[in-house]
């Protein structure tokens, strides 16, 4: 079973066509950076995908079910713009409230465990307002993982980040790779997303303009795409 | 097709009006204690019953918009609503004018008059709530949990306002109970004009959204370009 | 513990950390409580005897408007840094998320009321607790129904850029049925009477409008929030 179908997914905003007729589908295992100016669509894709909004028409299905279905839930980690981790509680908190949402076996202990993983174990106390900017994007990163997501959907997450949590964030997502989840992420940084990604989406006005293998003459020169198939 | 139609119902309750003023102005007889004003009671009551079907047929249509995301739904919604509103606003003016002439007072909180102008913020609330909503089908779907709460408010509404004046009772407009039955006649042969007065304004707002749906439809068309 | 129960008292207890680890709203709302009693005794200086009779309305008007405070946040606080979505995208139900979000409230309005009311008293020079434990009853209905409202349409208006400015407008016609029993079963308590006879009715309103609109409010809060 495909871990990801979308089937003529549109949505509009207002007049605006967001995304008209997208189509593609992704085995587990796979990584596909789905690239695209800004303002292409990508965003809207991935909210679409994570459930967080309707399509106008169209479907997904997440390993054969809609986003919205509890399981699926249970299955997608998502990762936006926003961190999505309260400012007045602390670190260990927010995971821990997280890990209870996503019906984790042992919270508590879930939380500790990803607060090392990404290098947050001493500042686990810590209320996340105090922390710096690299701080709460390693936070947001646990966040996501922290329910061993089959699924990851990434939105531009490189933008904004600091050299210590550009590295945590692969070393991450080549295990969860190695693991066998499946990952979508949306991004402006080719090279680090081109590292990872074993396939190459392109969105373009709202359209699908490139849908294939990740080359390596694509990651020689990151450009190519853009000039192939994106706006002229 | 419903170009004829809302001539046809125009023209139906135009001659029913005409008729029903002459009888009202000619042939039924000023009322015991209120004398020529009481003849307001026409319009005044079917006006309420007319607002009420709006609400009640936005209030359908908010469920149905839920249940099947046709935004056709949302537009007879609003439309119902708007037109709803229109007619609450002429009972509640209607109501201030009479009590005006027979009490001297513009507002008595009388519990009708009172129940409906809550039910008229209500709704009200719900206009102001769509302005504020720029994409159609958001705009659609909060209105339409909005629309269901207000209806289902508005009998409560009713129900407490009149239980509060049973407990302190203030000047009534108009003393419900024994009314000669030519003048429930009345009321209900003026309610049919009133009804298709309704109908033919909200295929008018109807008519409107459906030409905005079409220029947004071009919009996009040419954005797609 | 089924799923629904544990989700909500999860999110009840993340607002409930959140809020008293900042107080900002409860103070504020505490603030606004006391400001208002104050300035009604300054506006219409009334005698101990004239405040019984309408020591309901005054206490009501006071702790709808101070709980409005509370209220508006509710899903607005979600706002910030984007963590209404990553709620939406748990597995938690949007009736467990609004529960949780509504005890929560609830809670943080009873403490306002708990202030308010013996600054009431004080400031009236009214004894109020002839009747406690039928007073506490009524506040509990009356501010669950104050809860449900307000709760639901702050998530109605979450995504809204004036929703600050919409909120009063929606949510008090919408209550007024609420307020007017809690303000008739109030008053009648203050002045030390039990509940009995023609003042009942007002109580089986009461527990009507709650039942309904938490029913309403259950069902609806997905599409609201999801759509």
């Amino acid at each position: 079973m495909s871990a990801i179908v979308a089937q003529d997914v549109s949505k509009y905003y207002g007049d605006y066509p967001a995304l008209r007729d997208v189509s593609f589908t992704v085995e587990p295992g796979a990584c596909l950076a789905m690239l695209g100016r800004n303002g292409a669509g990508k965003t809207t894709l991935l909210k679409i995908l994570a459930g967080l909004s309707a399509p106008a028409k169209g479907t997904v299905a997440i390993f054969g079910k809609p986003p919205r279905d509890g399981e699926a839930r249970r299955t997608i980690g998502v990762l936006g713009h926003g961190i999505a981790v309260y400012d007045e509680l602390s670190a260990f908190e927010n995971l821990r409230l997280f890990g209870e949402l996503y019906g984790l076996a042992d919270p508590r202990k879930a939380a500790a465990e990803w607060l090392e993983r990404t290098g947050l174990e001493r500042a686990g106390d810590g209320l996340v307002r105090e922390f710096s900017r690299g701080m709460r994007q390693r936070l947001a990163v646990a966040r996501a993982f922290l329910h061993s997501p089959r699924v990851l959907l990434l939105d531009e997450p490189f933008t904004a980040l600091d050299d210590r949590a550009i590295a945590v964030l692969q070393t991450l997502l080549r295990q969860a790779l190695a693991d066998g989840r499946t990952i979508v992420m949306s991004t402006h940084q080719l090279r680090e997303a081109l590292e990872l990604a074993t396939e190459v989406g392109l969105i373009n006005r709202g359209r699908l303009a490139f849908r294939g293998e990740r080359t390596q003459a694509m990651l020689d020169d990151p450009g190519w795409i853009y000039r192939h198939y994106g706006e002229a | 097709m419903r170009e004829r139609f809302m001539i046809l119902f125009s023209g139906f309750a135009a001659v029913l009006l005409v008729r029903n003023l002459y009888v009202m102005l000619v042939k039924l007889p000023d009322e015991a204690a209120q004398g020529a004003i009481f003849r307001i009671i026409f319009f005044h009551v079917p006006a309420a019953w007319t607002a009420f079907l709006g609400f009640f047929a936005a209030f359908v249509c908010s469920i149905l918009y839920l249940a099947k995301r046709n935004l056709r739904y949302d537009a007879v919604s609003m439309a119902a609503t708007e037109v709803g509103l229109a007619f609450a606003a002429g009972n509640l003016i209607s109501g201030m004018i009479w009590g005006r002439i027979i009490w001297g007072i513009w507002w008595t909180w009388d519990p009708r008059l009172t129940s409906m102008l809550i039910c008229w913020l209500l709704y009200a609330g719900y206009l102001m709530l769509r302005r504020a909503v720029e994409e159609p089908s958001q705009r659609a779907r909060i209105s339409a949990v909005l629309s269901i709460f207000a209806f289902v408010d508005v009998p409560i509404v009713f129900f407490s306002i009149k239980w509060w004046r049973t407990q302190h009772p203030q000047p009534v407009v108009w003393g419900g109970g024994a009314m000669d039955s030519s003048y429930w006649n009345m009321l209900f042969l003026n309610w049919v004009p009133l009804i298709l007065i309704a109908v033919v304004l909200i295929l008018i707002r109807l008519r409107q959204e459906e030409a905005q749906r079409e220029i947004d439809a071009v919009r996009r068309w040419a954005h797609a370009l | 513990m089924p799923g629904f129960l544990r989700d909500s008292l999860t999110i009840a207890a993340k607002d409930l950390r959140s809020e008293l680890r900042t107080k900002e709203a409860l103070n504020a709302s505490v603030s606004f409580s006391l400001v208002i009693l104050l300035l009604f005794s300054f506006a219409f200086d009334p005698s101990a005897d004239q405040t019984r009779e309408f020591s309901g309305g005054l206490l009501w008007l006071v702790f709808a408007f101070a709980g409005a405070l509370i209220l508006n946040r509710s899903f607005a606080r979600e706002l910030p840094n984007d963590c209404l979505d990553a709620l939406i995208a748990s597995p938690i139900s949007g009736a467990a998320l609004f529960a949780g979000k509504a005890a929560a409230n609830f809670l943080l309005l009873l403490a306002v009321e708990a202030v308010s009311l013996p600054v009431f008293g004080v400031f009236y020079n009214i004894r109020w607790w002839d009747q406690f434990w039928q007073l506490a009853g009524v506040l509990a209905l009356g501010t669950w129904a104050m809860t449900v409202i307000g709760t639901m349409f702050s998530a109605l208006t979450v995504n809204l850029r004036l929703r600050e400015l919409m909120l009063p407008t929606l949510v008090y016609p919408v209550m007024i049925p609420a307020l007017m029993s809690a303000i008739q079963l109030t008053t009648h308590l203050v002045g030390g009477q039990p509940l009995g006879g023609d003042v009942l009715v007002w109580l089986r309103l009461l527990v009507a409008f709650d039942i309904i609109f938490t029913a309403l409010a259950l069902s609806l809060v997905e599409t609201v929030l999801v759509g």
